[in-house]
């Protein structure tokens, strides 16, 4: 249990964990819709400021997961309660928490029917996405990665658009196809360590051909969650039909654990088969971020076009784990939670065009500028933000992912350049026409421009907007220490790899 | 020496205060066109201020915001920045009370924002000229392309639309697509983004791979397009469908020399002279632009729309620059520089009278303007002199240029680059000379009279003929701003 510093005192993570499934239980006993919206919006709250304290008390100076809670669960079959967090997890676990009550407050007038219910679907989901993150035994990881499709499959089934229920299932389908391999290469695991804890199957030398299969059971599970290309086509359909809030977690939140899975597991795990696969999965990546750009700059449909985008960006974000140097996978992190801030608030900006004309086309929110300018003003920024000009969040995050890619190989990170073009290039085309459009707005008597509620959900994304884009350091500094140690476990494994890796051009 | 001060920034906030101010006083445009003013004569004060310590030497300095080790967005203020700084906000005071009298004088629409927009130009202007660093740098260049939008599709028209979106397209891609790669590779490579502190070193260490820095020099040469290097030139001429006081200021002076400015500051800062020489940077590149210099001129003789014929003499007059300092000898680089102001006061002065012609008249094409001279003297008399700056004749500022330009190239030994300074220079004359000569001496086209016509509204006339007479001041006393360009040079 060395890699354990367990918590004396208050246990905030299991706190995290139960909170919103007490909350949940509490929402059936009342029918009352506005109590509903005010006790979810109430406790997703007190958990965002419970997990505050978690920032200013961990410890930068180590890799040992923090905060640690350590319990017996099924003994006969050593599976263990087991939390704890380290400086990948950091950041995610706050992400999910701060963002919730924005979620709330987004749906507040966007849902009418069944508010109970969806209020009860979003505190489970805040459950299981935060244990996700937080679970150090592969059992009761595997449980709350499963449970969290639920949720989201209900989201987007009940509340979704016209074709809701074929998004649904498609979602579903392609999230529990990667799942069931994920299932088989934990129990390979388990048949080889005997120990169902995350920690301890790294560092353990396994034969080659056994990491090689255990990857690609694992790297395909993540890959579709990412989603990289060419594993994506079900994140369009599941955006465009997903409410506006659905959309906001999927993108904010679910699409980061594929790419924390792959920090988690593959790259501590099975080292020696990250570092063959490594120029495989870098062209995959340069693919989405081309991929992803392009399509996006072809949608007329504001949704598909920002789900298209974080196909793009979302490449950059595995291009920088698998540079496998300390600036790319700090970029990568720093990108996760950059796409969480930014994309989530484009998809809120969408909703709120939807809740006034009832269309997601471009067409019909054309010129909107004139009279909504609070609205335009806040796209703006983050529209600025996704396609990261410097001064913005997402600008570090691409530098240091380039700067790691370039370090790593040239003609890569050359290749990914042409996405940072696109996503100018469909960035400004919707700004463009959403501020301006060719011609004045067929509706502008239903333009009323953002309410007070409305600005309360941007403006806490705007903030981190700028402020991860012009003082980073405190983000990146919780992250060094973790890092190192991961890529450590990765290079100490295979060192004779490594050199192969360098042949990269 | 380096001075801790944050006379950069206070600089480099007026202009932001000024666009907030404007805003809020759309609904009283005296007000709203005082804030502005107000705006450009307190940044141009307080530049003015920082005079006296970059001449004794010194650099000012502040840091805004660290962003990564070694990383930072950082300004400084020395006398390369200063040459461009006083230049761009002496002409934004100018250009305000300018633009007033165009805008007004036309009854145009959303003002408001065309000053908001305009103000947010210099923002990035200003940042670019007291950028300390590449990131700086590329930052304030990108503030300039996203604010200039606005100003460039003011019309709202499909003109407007298509011509802005050439414009963002071109300037966008080639930043993003050229200069971050070069900007990221050179931190990998060099573990820093500073700005060297004299123009002989660079920043880039010894042992390079000479094929890699060339690639990224010319990366850095292409990527900054607003410089009108050709092949990238075509934003230019399409971006003057936009009011005149923006072709006026921006496409003279502003965002053009952005352009140059950002290429020559990466040139001298960045690769630096010794690093130019060593890979033999600097006279191929004064060829490849001597093609600019030359084609531009020839595309500008065959234009009769007057503002399209400046756009391509602009275009021409920007390479200039670039081909001074690519000579690599002193007397090359101060001719070069000292051209971002000359050319500047002339050009400024040459899109006002166009501006004040079509105010008058609704002329805009030269074989229209015959015979106008006489109806519109003064315009005309300062269309002239500009134009002797142009073409580089004694006693006007265009005159200095030329002369350090010859001479640098002499030191050069490049025999090939006197003929095309001489070469452009006639083609100077060719597209220039006429106009003025048909405004004076031409006849009115039949069926049209000249009565009627008469000058422009003051707040159009008084900045346009200052201007002529602050291009035959820098031609008669080039020392004040020689002085900044060979403290560059050292």
């Amino acid at each position: 249990m060395d890699f354990l510093i367990l918590n004396e005192g208050f246990r905030t993570l299991s706190a995290l964990l139960v909170l919103p499934l007490a909350g949940a239980i509490v929402l059936l006993i009342s029918s009352s819709v506005t109590f509903a919206r005010l006790w979810t919006l109430l406790i997703t709250t007190i958990i965002a400021a419970l997990s505050l304290p978690l920032y200013w008390g961990f410890d930068v100076s180590t890799a040992r997961y923090q905060f640690g809670e350590h319990l017996a669960w099924i003994p006969s079959l050593n599976i263990n309660y087991t939390l704890g967090l380290d400086g990948i997890s950091l950041l995610l676990v706050l992400l999910t928490t701060l963002l919730m009550p924005i979620c709330v407050l987004a749906s507040w007038k966007y849902i009418k029917t069944r508010v109970r219910e969806f209020m009860v679907c979003l505190l489970i989901l805040e459950t299981s996405m935060l244990g996700v993150f937080i679970a150090l035994d592969f059992v009761l990881f595997y449980i709350l990665w499963e449970a969290m499709l639920i949720p989201m499959y209900l989201l987007i089934a009940i509340w979704g658009g016209p074709r809701k229920v074929y998004a649904a299932t498609k979602f579903f389908l392609y999230t529990l196809a990667g799942s069931v391999l994920l299932l088989v290469a934990i129990i390979a695991l388990y048949i080889k360590t005997g120990s169902w804890s995350i920690p301890l199957m790294m560092g353990q030398e396994y034969s080659t051909l056994f990491q090689t299969l255990v990857f690609l059971a694992f790297f395909l599970a993540f890959a579709i969650k990412v989603p990289m290309f060419p594993f994506h086509t079900w994140l369009p359909a599941a955006h465009v039909e997903a409410p506006t809030v659905g959309s906001v977690i999927l993108a904010s939140i679910l699409l980061k654990m594929g790419t924390y899975g792959f920090l988690r597991f593959c790259l501590p795990i099975t080292p020696a088969a990250t570092l063959t696969f490594m120029p495989y999965i870098l062209g995959l990546s340069v693919a989405g971020i081309l991929y992803g750009g392009f399509t996006a700059l072809a949608q007329s449909d504001m949704k598909k076009l920002i789900a298209y985008s974080s196909v793009g960006h979302m490449g950059f974000v595995t291009l920088g784990i698998f540079v496998l140097n300390t600036q790319g996978v700090e970029g990568a992190l720093l990108q996760m939670i950059n796409h969480g801030v930014t994309t989530g608030a484009l998809f809120l900006c969408v909703g709120l065009i939807y809740e006034r004309t009832h269309s997601r086309e471009l067409d019909a929110a054309e010129g909107i500028g004139k009279f909504m300018p609070i609205y335009i003003t806040f796209l703006a920024f983050f529209s600025m933000s996704s396609l990261a000009f410097p001064g913005t969040n997402s600008f570090i995050g691409e530098f240091l992912i380039l700067a790691g890619g370039f370090s790593q190989s040239k003609i890569v990170a050359g290749c990914a350049i042409p996405g940072a073009v696109l996503a100018a290039a469909y960035m400004l085309r919707m700004l463009q026409r959403i501020t301006w459009g060719a011609k004045s707005n067929p509706h502008p008597e239903i333009l009323s421009d953002l309410n007070l509620r409305e600005v309360f959900t941007l403006a806490p994304l705007l903030v981190f907007v700028f402020w991860i884009g012009l003082r980073p350091e405190p983000f990146l500094s919780v992250m060094h220490t973790s890092v190192a140690h991961l890529l450590e476990q990765v290079h100490q494994a295979t060192p004779h790899l490594m050199t192969a890796a360098n042949l990269l051009p | 020496m380096v001075i801790e001060s944050a006379k950069p920034l206070i600089a480099l906030l007026a202009p932001v205060a000024g666009a907030l101010l404007v805003m809020l006083s759309r609904k009283t445009p005296n007000l709203r066109e005082t804030w502005s003013f107000l705006a450009s004569a307190f940044m141009f004060g307080v530049i003015v201020s920082m005079v006296p310590n970059v001449l004794g030497g010194a650099t000012l300095h502040y840091t805004l915001f660290n962003l990564l080790p070694h990383l930072s967005i950082s300004l400084r203020a020395d006398a390369f920045s200063m040459v461009f700084a006083l230049v761009a906000s002496f002409l934004w005071m100018v250009a305000v009370f300018y633009s007033m009298g165009y805008m007004r004088g036309l009854a145009e629409h959303a003002q408001t924002r065309f000053n908001a927009a305009f103000a947010l130009a210099l923002f990035g202007a200003i940042g670019v000229a007291f950028a300390d660093n590449f990131l700086t740098l590329y930052l304030f260049y990108e503030v300039v392309s996203v604010v200039t939008y606005p100003l460039v599709a003011h019309h709202q028209d499909t003109e407007g639309y298509e011509s802005g979106k050439k414009y963002i397209l071109y300037l966008t891609t080639t930043a993003k697509g050229l200069v971050l790669p070069a900007m990221i590779l050179i931190y990998v490579l060099t573990g820093s983004l500073d700005f060297a502190n004299n123009v002989s070193t660079g920043i880039l260490p010894a042992g390079l791979n000479h094929t890699l820095v060339t690639v990224l020099y010319i990366f850095c040469l292409l990527g900054f397009a607003k410089n009108g290097i050709m092949p990238l030139h075509h934003w230019l001429p399409s971006a003057m469908v936009a009011p005149t006081p923006v072709s006026a200021l921006l496409h003279a002076v502003a965002v053009v020399k952005v352009g140059v400015f950002s290429t020559t500051r990466v040139m001298l800062y960045v690769f630096g002279v010794n690093t130019m020489d060593a890979l033999n940077l600097g006279i191929p590149t004064a060829y490849f632009v001597s093609f600019t210099v030359i084609v531009a001129s020839v595309i500008a003789l065959s234009k009769d729309n007057l503002k399209a014929r400046l756009a391509y003499s602009t275009i021409s007059q920007l390479s200039y620059i670039i081909l001074g300092v690519a000579l690599l000898t002193p007397s090359g680089i101060q001719g070069g520089l000292v051209h971002i102001a000359n050319h500047a006061f002339s050009k400024i002065t040459l899109f006002f009278c166009a501006g004040a012609i079509y105010v008058a008249c609704r002329k805009k094409d030269i074989s229209e303007m015959s015979g106008l001279g006489r109806s519109m003297p003064f315009t005309f008399a300062a269309f002239a002199i500009a134009s002797l700056s142009m073409i580089g004749a004694p006693p006007v500022a265009g005159f200095v240029t030329k002369w350090y330009l010859l001479l640098g190239a002499l030191q050069a030994h490049q025999i090939g680059i006197i003929v095309v300074l001489l070469g452009s220079t006639l083609l100077n004359v060719a597209y220039f000379a006429p106009v003025t000569f048909k405004a004076f001496f031409g006849k009115r086209p039949a069926g049209e009279d000249a009565a009627g016509i008469h000058e422009a509204p003051l707040a159009m006339v008084i900045p346009l003929m200052l201007t002529a007479l602050i291009s035959v001041l820098l031609g008669i006393y080039p020392d004040f701003i020689m002085q900044f360009v060979k403290a560059v040079t050292g």
